[in-house]
């Protein structure tokens, strides 16, 4: 893939020698390239854009805050292309080939990981034009000639000894080839695409399906195992096809709008400007279309169409440059990236992201255009010395090739970098705190940056308004929700017994976008509590709207929440505040929350009567009000609230007795002896109190007090 | 228990006379004897009255009951109340004979409209000191007379009752929602306009949130809901043609308009004055601008420092910014207060008669009275029920323990008071024939309907 006045975008590619093969230099035209044999080994350059700094200091230092893109750390490095080592790509396994003199001198293959990482040599039967493992690395399938595919077993214990496949179509060219599985191949030929079974015990290949279809180039997602044919003489019709357990299916077939219709009929459609991806779990087709040469040029733009399963594809969204020149495509953490070689900027866009002002999936960068964050290198190539100190990388350079989704390869430099983005630069450069959050929101490591945008616009120097912090919260809450409803309806489907439903559920995956309570308590909400600097007024509002949301939400408040507003309120002394949120059942009940209110009946005596009504809705917390009741030396109303509610019978007498002998009133003793005595008379037929409950020593005052003679006697029967 | 005669048994030409304001008077003895009806002498300031809960005291004579209070040291307050009488015509054209009434005139309720008089009169003006600070006597004069002249004859004597006794706050039974809605809103617009110190919001007459403290909002819910509100009846609700719809110019967005200051907007003349009022503060008073502003029956009232002067623009801003939220707020507050009703159903609407006071937040609830109107506040029992509630109010106040008090009244009403911590709870029942324990029985059926939510001891 390449750099093209658009784009770069190969499918599987070889990158080899690298100088010699292409070179564009005008932004405008689409020159033909003179594309190497075969597949796509493809080159780029960019004309020299001369210098790369001179900006002066300042800006630099802002600019270095705000690359929102990078070059991942520890990029995989492989021997750099030259005339002895060509260089290839396959996209499906992630992996650098890089085959000295044909083979023969060794081809080293180079994976993501350590692991996926081999090296062997074979014959030199011609010059490789696509080299590329069956899923795993069990078949590796080298393709010499534009009749025939060799493979190689890389099985231990079968025959290792090349085997070869003839494409079945006469006067057919092979294109390439993919494979869908370790065992199942497509030949890419002018003619159609022929699908194979491969036995690598019998050295053999079994044609499963063909289909005959004129073919102009050919774009491959393996995620998807979709494969994307262009067709016509414009090559403009795409069809796709999808391949899955041995079959190929044929899902329908769209057309791609033309900036211009060139006549006569020529092939207008270029396989380096489209590219096939999936975003946000979709599968796309994109298409960088230019726009002629005008004085008004409105600019080039992304065009996605939309491939669904089943279905016709559809146009779906536009992404506007707002510039010409040479671009290159990849797709980051569901974001398309759009990197202009001539600026040596990229910009981003985010397909969910609404515009408000622009008719529907017609998009706009989500920011301003930022270069990829600066990136050294050594100079010794792969080998790391460590003596010698790294040297700044060119970025956007015309020897980068790009690789959806997210690779971008350097051949002449030997190095496979993974692009991701850097949100917490973005969190300045985009005003609109709402839309932020929205982005946000969406992205894989954005738990951290979302706390810190939350922490920023309550007071740090990007406070915003209550009705931005609403909407935040809002935006939160709506995220934390729909994962707590999908789990407990997992947990319930779980309970319900796997009888329930053929389809096993799976539960869900609670992303980094889930902020709960507990981290919005711990991240932002106490220590904003803390703020000297903030009035209390906004410290209580922003509470109560959080609250708010929570409950739009459905979402169960925390106690320590309440605990939070509770504290904060106590600490300015609006307690009529708390009073009325109590009263509207804001803070909800529960016994903590009323416990905390009898803590607070010495400074603000209603508390008492909150905690006792909220104990009593509880309807579980029976003793505690009998504790409190009596703490208050309130011994009859306890002893009237107990009968009440039938928990007479159970009740430790003692306490009560305890308490009533505390006021020094006598005849409340009194009354409250005889309460019981008569309950132990009704329960077992014996006024007397049971050596258990511990009332001897209330027996004997009674008895000081009254005189023998008060003590009810049993009853004769 | 009380034995209550009604009055309707004797003849036809009686006549009755229900009690009447007979004179009022501010005095302080510290001027010096002076005839005539002496005001207000001496210079006095006081910093403190906390007193004010301290009872009035009363003269009782068998024409007049005279009650006293003294708010501020030296200033006393003096209200004459003519006692209920019934004019019985005489044959042989001799002069009707006269009896007056005297126990039917209860301490406490009277006594607690002299107070509320005070209460009120320092809502508007400040103290009395603080006059006499500001202007000496005749300040204090002149605006005393300003005020009673027109206070005074909003008083009502003959319908004052126990819910004068409670100067209560009816709170608007809303869902927790909604409420937080309420809460967003004002603090919102509370941030917008940083000039505003603090909200009040009500709906249908009916507190739902103040940023006011409780002794404060107690008065102002008592000028809006007895003075301002009645004042300015709902104009949604009046004819395309009545006088009483506002201008409503090119405002077709929401239904806001302001209850104080200027009644339209886009009038060029229109002075952007709001009434003042003095709330207590940590430092002595505060004094304040007090802007009400109403869309369809949401009400809010914003108090902004008096040093500021309101300007068209901020008036302009205001109106822009909560019009159009207060008015959705409103038809939300509506709509969900419908499906709650709803939801409760017919049986949790109470079918007893019953007055309910909380001391400890001032919540009143009465399915006694009618909606009050800007001149009377109905009742829907007999005044001679509601003069054995007052009493046992008062039996009540005596003692500190809770308490429960059964009357049996003549015509087959069933009075029941029930005091349980700070909580007081009067119940009016008409059977017949019922026995205290069925009576008691019913009451507690109340109170596991309409008070299952809070701590109320049987």
């Amino acid at each position: 893939m390449v750099w093209k006045r658009v784009h770069m975008k190969v499918r599987q590619s070889a990158i080899r020698t690298f100088s010699s093969v292409c070179c564009y230099t005008s932004f405008t035209t689409v020159e033909t390239v003179s594309y190497c044999e075969g597949e796509g080994r493809l080159v780029v350059r960019f004309p020299v854009s001369g210098q790369t700094s001179g900006a002066e200091p300042a800006r630099c230092v802002r600019m270095a805050n705000e690359h929102y893109l990078e070059l991942k750390e520890n990029p995989v490095q492989f021997e750099h292309a030259s005339s002895v080592n060509n260089v290839f790509f396959d996209e499906a396994n992630k992996q650098v080939f890089a085959v000295r003199s044909g083979g023969a001198t060794g081809v080293v293959v180079k994976g993501p990981d350590d692991k996926s990482s081999v090296a062997f040599r074979m014959d030199d039967k011609g010059e490789v034009k696509c080299i590329k493992f069956s899923i795993g690395n069990k078949i590796l399938a080298v393709q010499r000639t534009s009749k025939s595919v060799d493979f190689i077993n890389f099985i231990p214990d079968y025959p290792h000894m090349e085997f070869t496949q003839e494409c079945k179509t006469k006067n057919a060219n092979v294109l390439g080839f993919c494979w869908t599985s370790w065992n199942e191949i497509v030949f890419i030929t002018d003619q159609g695409v022929e699908f194979y079974q491969v036995f690598p015990d019998k050295r053999s290949l079994k044609l499963q399906k063909s289909q005959n279809i004129n073919v102009n180039w050919y774009q491959y997602c393996p995620e998807t195992a979709v494969l994307l044919l262009s067709t016509t003489v414009q090559g403009n019709v795409l069809q796709p096809l999808a391949f899955r357990n041995g079959t190929i299916s044929k899902m329908s077939k769209f057309e791609i709008e033309l900036p211009v219709i060139p006549k006569p009929a020529k092939l207008s459609l270029s396989e380096r400007d489209v590219a096939i991806a999936t975003i946000y779990g979709q599968l796309y087709v994109m298409y960088l279309k230019h726009h002629s040469r005008t004085p008004n040029s409105p600019g080039a733009e992304v065009v996605l169409y939309h491939l669904p399963r089943e279905g016709p594809c559809k146009k779906s969204h536009v992404l506007k440059l707002n510039t010409t020149g040479k671009f290159a495509l990849n797709i980051v953490d569901n974001l398309v990236v759009v990197h202009h070689q001539s600026s040596q900027t990229s910009l981003i866009f985010d397909i969910k992201l609404k515009e408000p002002d622009c008719a529907v999936n017609t998009h706009q960068p989500v920011l301003p255009a930022r270069s990829i964050h600066p990136y050294r290198v050594s100079l010794s190539g792969p080998v790391v010395v460590p003596s010698q100190p790294p040297v700044p990388c060119q970025l956007y350079s015309s020897s980068w090739s790009v690789f959806q989704p997210d690779i971008i390869i350097s051949a002449s430099e030997g190095y496979l970098w993974y692009l991701q983005v850097k949100l917490a630069p973005m969190v300045h450069l985009l005003e609109d705190k709402g839309k932020l959050m929205d982005f946000l929101l969406r992205r894989r490591d954005c738990k951290l940056v979302i706390l810190s945008v939350c922490s920023q616009i309550l007071g740090g120097h990007e406070e915003a308004g209550l009705p931005v912090v609403a909407t935040v919260f809002d935006k939160l809450n709506q995220v934390y929700k729909d994962y707590l409803e999908a789990d407990q309806s997992y947990t319930a489907a779980m309970e319900s017994g796997p009888s329930r439903g053929s389809t096993a559920q799976k539960r869900p995956v609670r992303t980094q976008a889930v902020i709960d309570q507990s981290d919005m308590y711990t991240h932002v909400l106490s220590a904003f509590t803390e703020r000297r600097d903030v009035s209390h007024k906004f410290i209580i509002a922003v509470l109560m709207e959080y609250i708010r949301s929570l409950n739009q939400n459905q979402i169960t408040v925390q106690h320590y929440l309440y605990e939070l507003v509770i504290k904060t309120l106590v600490q300015h002394n609006l307690f009529y505040m708390l009073h009325q949120f109590l009263q509207y059942h804001v803070l909800s009940d529960s016994k903590p929350l009323a416990c905390l209110l009898l803590s607070l009946e010495s400074t603000y005596p209603p508390a008492h009567q909150l905690s006792l009504d909220m104990l009593k809705r509880l309807s579980t917390a029976n003793d505690e009000i009998v504790e409190v009741l009596l703490s208050k030396q309130q011994v009859l109303g306890a002893l009237r609230f107990i009968r009440s509610v039938g928990g007479h019978d159970n009740v430790s007498a003692r306490k009560f007795l305890d308490a009533a002998r505390q006021t020094g009133d006598q005849m409340l003793f009194y009354t409250v002896f005889r309460s019981f005595q008569q309950r132990n008379q009704r329960l077992r037929g014996n006024p007397a109190f049971n050596p258990g409950e511990h009332c001897e020593e209330h027996v004997v005052h009674f008895q000081q007090l009254f005189g023998e003679q008060a003590l009810m006697k049993p009853s004769t029967v | 228990m009380l034995m209550i005669s009604p009055k309707m048994a004797s003849g036809v030409q009686e006549k009755q006379y229900t009690p009447c304001l007979l004179s009022f008077f501010i005095y302080n003895p510290t001027f010096g004897p002076r005839e005539g009806e002496v005001r207000v002498t001496l210079l006095h300031t006081n910093k403190h009255h906390k007193n004010l809960k301290m009872m009035t005291k009363s003269l009782h004579t068998q024409k007049n009951r005279q009650f006293f209070f003294e708010p501020e040291e030296n200033f006393w307050m003096v209200m004459v109340v003519r006692n209920p009488m019934i004019e019985k015509p005489n044959k042989d054209g001799k002069p009707p004979t006269i009896e007056y009434q005297e126990e039917e005139i209860l301490d406490t309720v009277y006594g607690a409209v002299v107070r509320q008089c005070y209460c009120m009169y320092k809502l508007f003006n400040s103290t009395f000191g603080r006059a006499m600070e500001a202007g000496g006597v005749e300040l204090l004069i002149q605006k005393l007379e300003k005020f009673f002249y027109r206070y005074l004859q909003t008083l009502h004597l003959q319908s004052c009752d126990l819910l004068d006794v409670f100067g209560g706050i009816s709170f608007f039974p809303l869902d927790k929602m909604t409420y937080l809605k309420i809460q967003s809103f004002v603090n919102q617009v509370e941030e917008r306009l940083s000039l505003i110190k603090y909200t009040a919001f009500l709906y249908n007459d009916q507190l739902i949130w103040s940023g006011l403290e409780q002794d404060d909002m107690r008065i102002l819910y008592k000028y809006l809901t007895t003075s301002l509100f009645p004042r300015h009846s709902e104009p949604e609700l009046a004819g395309r043609d009545s006088p009483l719809r506002p201008e409503v110019a090119g405002n077709l967005l929401h239904y806001g308009r302001f209850l104080t200051g200027p009644t339209n907007l886009k009038d060029p003349e229109a002075k952007f004055r709001f009434p003042k009022i003095f709330i207590s503060a940590v430092d002595g008073y505060e004094e304040l601008h007090l802007i009400v502003y109403k869309a369809m029956s949401a009400a809010a009232c914003f108090m902004i420092s008096a040093s500021v002067e309101l300007t068209r623009q901020f008036c302009e801003q205001l109106d822009s910014l909560v019009g159009p939220q207060l008015t959705l707020l409103a038809s939300d507050i509506c709509e969900q207060f419908t499906i709650n009703r709803r939801i409760s159903g017919p049986e949790k609407e109470p079918q007893f008669k019953f007055i309910y006071f909380n001391h400890m937040n001032l919540a009143e609830k009465s399915t006694i009275h009618m909606r009050k109107t800007a001149s009377v506040c109905l009742t829907s029992v007999h005044p001679d029920l509601m003069k054995i509630l007052g009493d046992i109010n008062c039996d009540f106040a005596r003692v500190d323990e809770d308490e429960e008090i059964i009357v049996k009244a003549m015509t087959d009403y069933w009075v029941v008071g029930k005091k349980s911590d700070q909580r007081e709870l009067y119940v009016i029942l008409n059977q017949k024939n019922a026995n205290l324990i069925e009576v008691n029985e019913e009451v507690k059926r109340l109170c596991a309907t309409q008070f299952n939510n809070i701590f109320f001891l049987d």
